[in-house]
């Protein structure tokens, strides 16, 4: 039903703004990867065209990332809280549910229960984007308890380490000494240890990463939704820097995403055996998929 | 087994009119909070979110083993209250019919959710079983707390006694889920004088229950990428800072109070008004709410028998304000009588706003901190009121 849902009838497409026609005609609505997946986000009108994020913002990078590598996007609902995150969010083509502060991992639990009463037999996918603040300061009571309650959807943390959209005062995620608003003598404690919480909570599936390669981001992205399908809760911890508030010069975004990535956002992926397990069928699902595709290709052209 | 496949109660599904008005009804010896969850279990609710204190009344508990006959869906204990009333908003936006409760503290933890259920949209029924909620720290019943949910939007109900609770919680749903509301309604009551003492109840058999909930006639579709109009968000207008994000902020909370408004012909059709009215040719009446008014129903009896020009208003819905129906009640009353369970009086404060002659309303007598209302305290005041003496025997 869900292609349908954003199909609109021939008769009517002409009295529908351009962007949405185009948006169902050309853009990733029930296309793989291949054909609409981030290494085509240029020539596909892709999920999210535009933000209101600051020049050089690596976290709006980040979203338009999670949008392109979405498996299914027509069945995605995204939740988030307030934050720039959610700027981006709720730009994008996927129903996004904005809720009061920090409560976006108890809005997903009753979400997802009910998508399972009312749809048992479809895969829905329920995925919160929220940020360091969100996630693991107001909300982390919901979001600890989302995951101990072993609630099947995916969990992404857009940290930058800082409440960035307030005017940059220190997080839970801010790393220790460094000086902030709300922290004016420098933080005096660490980075909260998120993906050992996330564990230690029953979490199956979880990644800290600084998603500087496109394709290894996307494949997390889509290991985590996979997972929490069938699984349990997932968790991608990821670092998107905030450049205003760290004054990292536009042109050194980049090079500080690499820079962190060999130090607060080592590269570290755990799974337990079963998400082990569904990783491994789905993705080799997907080769032969993509295979028998070249090989028809091919036959086509022979 | 996962609750979708979990096999539910086989029942005769009605309308909201036969079930409350026709269909034959037996008599029963019930709590307040056993009444609100026998209500539930009639009314086909999807899905019910518990937490157990700060405190609760028995009545989330007792859902759970309506769950688990069977009669609801999907059940879970949730983490504390703002877990609880999110999550209550993020299910709803998949389009199911839900139901949670609170008490005091627990509703004020909860209340940043509940606030904006209105404006979300989320026609879900909560009940509000009263208790302390000012330090230090008490469990006794005291309505002040309904103070602090009066000015969200969201529909508000007080039953009297145990037949009121079951009564109001199951007109509750066919309230909220109307076309031309849509929003919250509370069912509130006393904790403790109602929700912990047996009264006689009225019921339908259980094998009758509610229409269930259609996400297809919902005003606001279900963000479920199934129930049409699409509702795909490109932009998010109203967090902007400009005249046009104001502007679409007045008019949704103009329309929230609409909706509140509108619920009004609703509470006529299956609560018979908002108001009810003993001896409209009284002089004084006692006007109350909520277990209030079964002090005042007392007190009111007690004057019959001495012959005063005494009558009863019992207010059942806080909001809408039955402002128009209790300035038209008491247009010839000399002194109108407010008791209440809490020490500011906010339905006398209500009553006041709603006549051009507030002069009239005497402040009380009030009981708080979980005190118990004397219908002595009442007497009193119709007497003093009369211009008669009377003797305070407490």
């Amino acid at each position: 039903m869900s292609l349908k849902y954003i199909t609109p009838a021939e008769r009517f497409k002409k009295y529908l703004p351009k962007d949405y026609v185009e948006l169902v005609d050309y853009g990733p609505f029930g296309k793989t990867q291949e054909e609409a997946g981030p290494g085509n986000m240029g020539q596909f009108k892709e999920l999210m065209e535009e933000h209101p994020m600051c020049s050089g913002c690596w976290m709006a990078y980040y979203i338009r990332l999670i949008f392109a590598s979405l498996p299914c996007p027509e069945e995605t609902v995204t939740l988030g809280t307030a934050g720039c995150g959610r700027l981006a969010i709720s730009q994008a083509a996927v129903p996004f549910i904005y809720g009061n502060y920090g409560d976006q991992n108890a809005m997903a639990s009753g979400l997802t229960r009910a998508f399972r009463l009312r749809f048992p037999d479809k895969t829905k996918d329920v995925i919160t984007i929220a940020g360091d603040g969100g996630t693991m300061d107001i909300g982390f009571s919901m979001t600890m308890h989302s995951w101990i309650r072993g609630e099947k959807f995916t969990t992404i943390m857009l940290d930058n380490e800082v409440y960035g959209n307030t005017g940059g005062q220190s997080s839970g995620m801010s790393p220790q000494g460094v000086i902030l608003k709300m922290a004016p003598m420098g933080k005096d404690f660490g980075k909260m240890p998120a993906t050992a919480l996330a564990q230690a909570a029953g979490c199956v599936y979880t990644v800290r990463m600084s998603p500087t390669n496109i394709k290894k981001a996307a494949k997390i992205i889509r290991r985590a939704i996979f997972v929490a399908r069938e699984v349990g809760p997932t968790f991608i911890h990821a670092y998107t820097s905030c450049n205003i508030e760290y004054s990292i010069p536009t042109e050194d975004v980049f090079q500080d995403a690499k820079d962190k990535e060999k130090t607060r956002f080592q590269f570290e992926e755990y799974m337990t055996d079963e998400a082990k397990a569904v990783i491994e069928r789905v993705e080799e699902e997907e080769k032969t998929a993509r295979k028998a595709k070249k090989a028809a290709s091919k036959a086509e052209v022979n | 087994m996962s609750p979708n496949k979990r096999p539910m109660l086989e029942k005769k599904l009605v309308d909201m009119n036969y079930l409350l008005k026709e269909a034959p009804r037996e008599q029963h010896f019930i709590t307040g909070a056993q009444a609100m969850a026998e209500a539930v279990k009639r009314a086909s609710v999807d899905m019910a979110i518990a937490y157990p204190i700060t405190p609760q009344s028995e009545v989330m508990h007792l859902v759970g083993d309506v769950f688990a006959a069977g009669h609801i869906k999907e059940y879970y204990r949730a983490e504390e209250e703002l877990g609880t009333m999110s999550a209550i908003a993020g299910a709803s936006r998949a389009g199911v019919r839900l139901f949670t409760a609170t008490s005091g503290p627990g509703l004020l933890r909860g209340l940043e959710a509940i606030v904006s259920w209105p404006g979300h949209r989320v026609p879900a029924v909560l009940g509000i079983l009263t208790r302390v909620v000012n330090a230090p720290l008490s469990i006794q019943p005291d309505n002040i707390e309904m103070a602090y949910m009066m000015h969200c939007g969201a529909v508000m109900l007080h039953a009297e006694n145990q037949q009121d609770t079951f009564d109001y919680t199951l007109a509750a749903f066919a309230i909220a889920e109307k076309v031309d509301v849509y929003i919250p309604v509370a069912v509130a009551t006393e904790g403790f004088f109602v929700t912990h003492a047996k009264g006689y109840v009225d019921m339908m058999s259980e094998e009758l229950a509610y229409t269930p909930f259609d996400p297809v006639a919902a005003p606001v579709p279900a963000m479920d990428n199934e129930t049409p109009p699409a509702r795909i968000q490109r932009d998010a207008p109203v967090q902007k800072s400009n005249f046009m994000s104001y502007l679409i902020h007045s008019v949704w909370q103009q329309e929230i109070w609409d909706s509140n408004s509108r619920a009004m012909k609703y509470i006529y059709e299956y609560l018979g008004g908002p108001i009810e009215v003993q001896n409209p040719e009284a002089d004084v009446f006692v006007v109350a709410s909520g277990c209030a008014a079964a002090q005042a129903r007392e007190a009111w009896r007690y004057a019959q028998e001495d012959g005063l020009s005494v009558g009863l208003i019992k207010v059942r819905a806080i909001r809408p304000f039955p402002k128009n129906e209790i300035a038209d009640a008491v247009k010839n009353a000399k002194a109108l009588i407010v008791p209440e369970h809490n020490i500011i009086g906010w339905l006398s404060t209500e009553i006041k706003a709603s006549i051009p002659n507030g002069g009239i309303v005497v402040d009380g007598p009030r009981v708080y901190g979980g005190m118990t209302l004397p219908v002595e305290l009442i007497m009193k005041e119709l007497y003093t009121a009369l211009g008669l003496e009377y003797e305070l025997n407490l």
